[in-house]
């Protein structure tokens, strides 16, 4: 059995919780909050052992491994505390808001040997795997432009309470809708390697973004356009849907269902026909031991366990991959920060039209206009 | 319990299949009248059975069936609650116990005990819970509500984390108050069942997907259908076209060959295709 403890009994702490205690081979010995009331009545009525301190847990829990789902930005120095304890660590995404820390921490757990995780649970949906699969195959040619969307309804009104409305804490649409929608392009073509026209927009919030925007470029030459909106009452729950367009055809993945269109037939459209094929969840999904809200949130518990099973350091979402999703997310705040004027005064001096300027007040730019001739 | 139950996804934008269809029948139900209108098809029909989710659009229909009473002699609601979204995007936005207070009613007793001292609170989950409940009911005073049912998200989530008292909690308030039977809706049937029947339950009814395909029956179809076979409890099968992905023949013939499943609920939009599930459902349950 794995000796497991949860650390963070928030929405996400809860679920992982309850999936955890039904896996044949994870023995949750612990939790950890600080939310009294919830922590005492999990104790009372499951017979759960309970902690408010979770150095006090790590000291005193004989461990193998630690569920990380606390708010974003104790993530990096609890990952470094069960490091240091020699434990396998799944960490809930984003993996860490500091680069350079996730960096670090990546290479700890790299050198400690354990298995290193991070709840990317999109990576585990059955649409996805399978689309995954078509890409390596070719079905739809050579791949040019990826289209990432990401809408729902998480702040509808111009206030908030939670740590996701706090961007020192790690709030945000960017970082609780937009880093799916990366990570999961991603995992299915390619880490961009270019970010430019990022926009960080406010729609309700004060402090954070509620939608984000940006272009992607990709190191075999593909781009991307990410779409990124939690402020969309119009949707149910959080909806993704990517968009790829190959030489061959067009392929859109939600997680229910699969659309091809592919413009001819191949010797890879093995099953696919010219025109449109769908496929849909129900015949793309594999059964799991345990069901609350998504297949994916099992499986990527039950990855989790394997990888520690069988010594697979190389998770299908590691701390590697999710660093790499954090450096995208890093760039786009520092290139949503750039000010791209459109120049007239200076057409032909640049290829693109558009000069980067530096960020001025009103004054400047006034000064700028009265020198012209 | 009646053998045919009438389900609500179709009004509120679920589709497990697709996204797509699930924002065409949200926009074509977006008006009451809309829901009305297949209600009004489903009585004609004679399906007396409306099982539906606690959310918010629900209050409207519910009011209609009140005040049109005369018109629906012996019509029933099965409540589900909670409607999990609601709550948990409150979570997202307000944080637990901010959710918690937001559906408290504000002239409850333990909405002022939040704000004075809450540890008086925090021992009394009972009393949280049958404020919950209260809430969720509320919208169906005055009609037939004789099974209530506990929806999925928070009866697994119950299950998994072992907060077995849950249901009892629960099972206790809903005969109390409401002089109904509880029903627990579940994607992990056989797992539920060793939980009711270890709290002394007795012939609980589950409601849970059967299907074909054994999409989301988790323990797999094989243990399902020894399940369903061996033990006492009352079967409702949901999802019996597993999200459309079996054709309706074959899919009803599997859940009617099992003679032990007491109900099966359905969703539809079209008079055409309520009446011919129905012709299905009693035809091939009278040759099983």
């Amino acid at each position: 059995m794995i000796r497991a403890a949860l650390v963070g009994l928030g929405k996400m702490g809860l679920s992982h919780l309850a999936i955890l205690r039904t896996h044949p081979e994870i023995d949750v010995v612990a939790v950890c909050d600080t939310f009294g009331m919830l922590v005492n009545g999990l104790n009372k009525y499951t017979g759960l052992k309970t902690y408010n301190d979770f150095d006090e847990m790590l000291d005193k829990e004989p461990l193998d491994a630690v569920l990380i789902a606390t708010p974003s930005r104790f993530h990096g120095a609890m990952v470094k505390q069960a490091l240091d304890k020699n434990l396998h660590v799944f960490c809930e995404k984003p993996f860490c808001l500091d680069v350079a820390e996730g960096r670090e921490l990546a290479g700890l757990a790299r050198t400690k040997g354990v298995v290193s995780q991070v709840g990317y649970h999109y990576r585990f949906l059955g649409t996805f795997i399978e689309a995954k699969r078509l890409l390596a195959s070719k079905l739809i040619g050579k791949v040019h432009h990826i289209r990432a969307e990401a809408y729902g309804p998480v702040v509808l009104r111009p206030k908030g309470m939670t740590w996701r409305s706090s961007k020192a804490e790690g709030g945000g649409c960017l970082y609780d809708y937009a880093c799916h929608a990366i990570d999961l392009v991603s995992f299915l073509h390619a880490v961009p390697n270019r970010v430019e026209g990022t926009i960080l927009n406010k729609v309700f919030s004060t402090d954070v973004d509620d939608e984000v925007y940006a272009t992607f470029f990709f190191p075999d030459g593909a781009t991307g356009q990410l779409a990124a909106n939690w402020s969309d009452e119009s949707f149910r729950k959080m909806s993704m849907q990517i968009t790829i367009w190959g030489t061959n055809g067009r392929m859109r993945i939600d997680r229910q269902e699969i659309q091809i269109y592919l413009k001819e037939e191949s010797d890879s459209s093995a099953g696919f026909r010219r025109g449109w094929n769908t496929h849909y969840t129900t015949e793309l999904t594999e059964p799991v031991w345990y069901y609350l809200r998504g297949e994916e949130y099992s499986m990527q518990i039950d990855h989790f366990a394997r990888c520690i099973k069988d010594r697979n350091h190389l998770p299908v979402s590691s701390f590697e991959t999710a660093l790499q999703t954090d450096i995208v997310l890093n760039k786009m705040i520092e290139d949503a920060s750039i000010v791209r004027a459109i120049d007239d005064t200076n057409e032909g001096a640049s290829p693109s039209r558009f000069k980067k300027v530096p960020k001025r007040g009103i004054a400047a730019s006034f000064k700028r206009l009265l020198r012209r001739p | 319990m009646d053998r045919i139950l009438f389900g609500d996804n179709q009004f509120f934008g679920v589709n497990h299949m697709s996204e797509e269809k699930a924002r065409q029948q949200a926009a074509r139900f977006q008006d009451l009248q809309a829901i009305i209108d297949v209600l009004d098809i489903v009585y004609e029909e004679g399906i007396r059975v409306f099982m539906c989710t606690t959310q918010d659009r629900m209050v409207d229909v519910c009011e209609h069936f009140r005040q049109q009473k005369h018109r629906y002699p012996g019509f029933k609601f099965y409540p589900c609650m909670p409607y999990a979204h609601k709550y948990a995007n409150a979570v997202t936005e307000y944080g637990l116990l901010g959710a918690l207070q937001r559906f408290l009613p504000s002239s409850s007793k333990f909405a002022a005990m939040w704000k004075g001292s809450v540890s008086v609170a925090k021992r009394d989950v009972e009393g949280i819970a049958q404020i919950l409940i209260d809430s969720e009911m509320n919208m169906f005073r005055g009609l037939e509500t004789p099974v209530i049912f506990l929806q999925n998200v928070v009866c697994d989530l119950l299950l998994g984390l072992g907060y077995k008292d849950g249901f009892r909690i629960f099972a206790d308030h809903v005969r109390r108050k409401y002089n109904a039977e509880a029903g627990f809706i579940t994607m992990n049937l056989p797992r539920l069942l060793d939980v009711l029947d270890e709290l002394g339950v007795d012939n609980p009814i589950i409601c849970s997907n059967i299907n074909k395909i054994g999409f989301r029956m988790c323990g797999g179809i094989d243990l399902y259908e020894k399940t369903i076979a061996t033990r006492k409890f009352r079967p409702i099968a949901m999802s019996v076209l597993a999200s459309g992905a079996l054709r309706p023949r074959e899919a009803i013939e599997y859940v009617a060959r099992q003679k032990k499943i007491e109900s099966i609920v359905f969703g539809a939009s079209s008079r055409a295709n309520i009446k011919q599930t129905k012709q299905l459902i009693n035809e091939l349950s009278a040759a099983n």
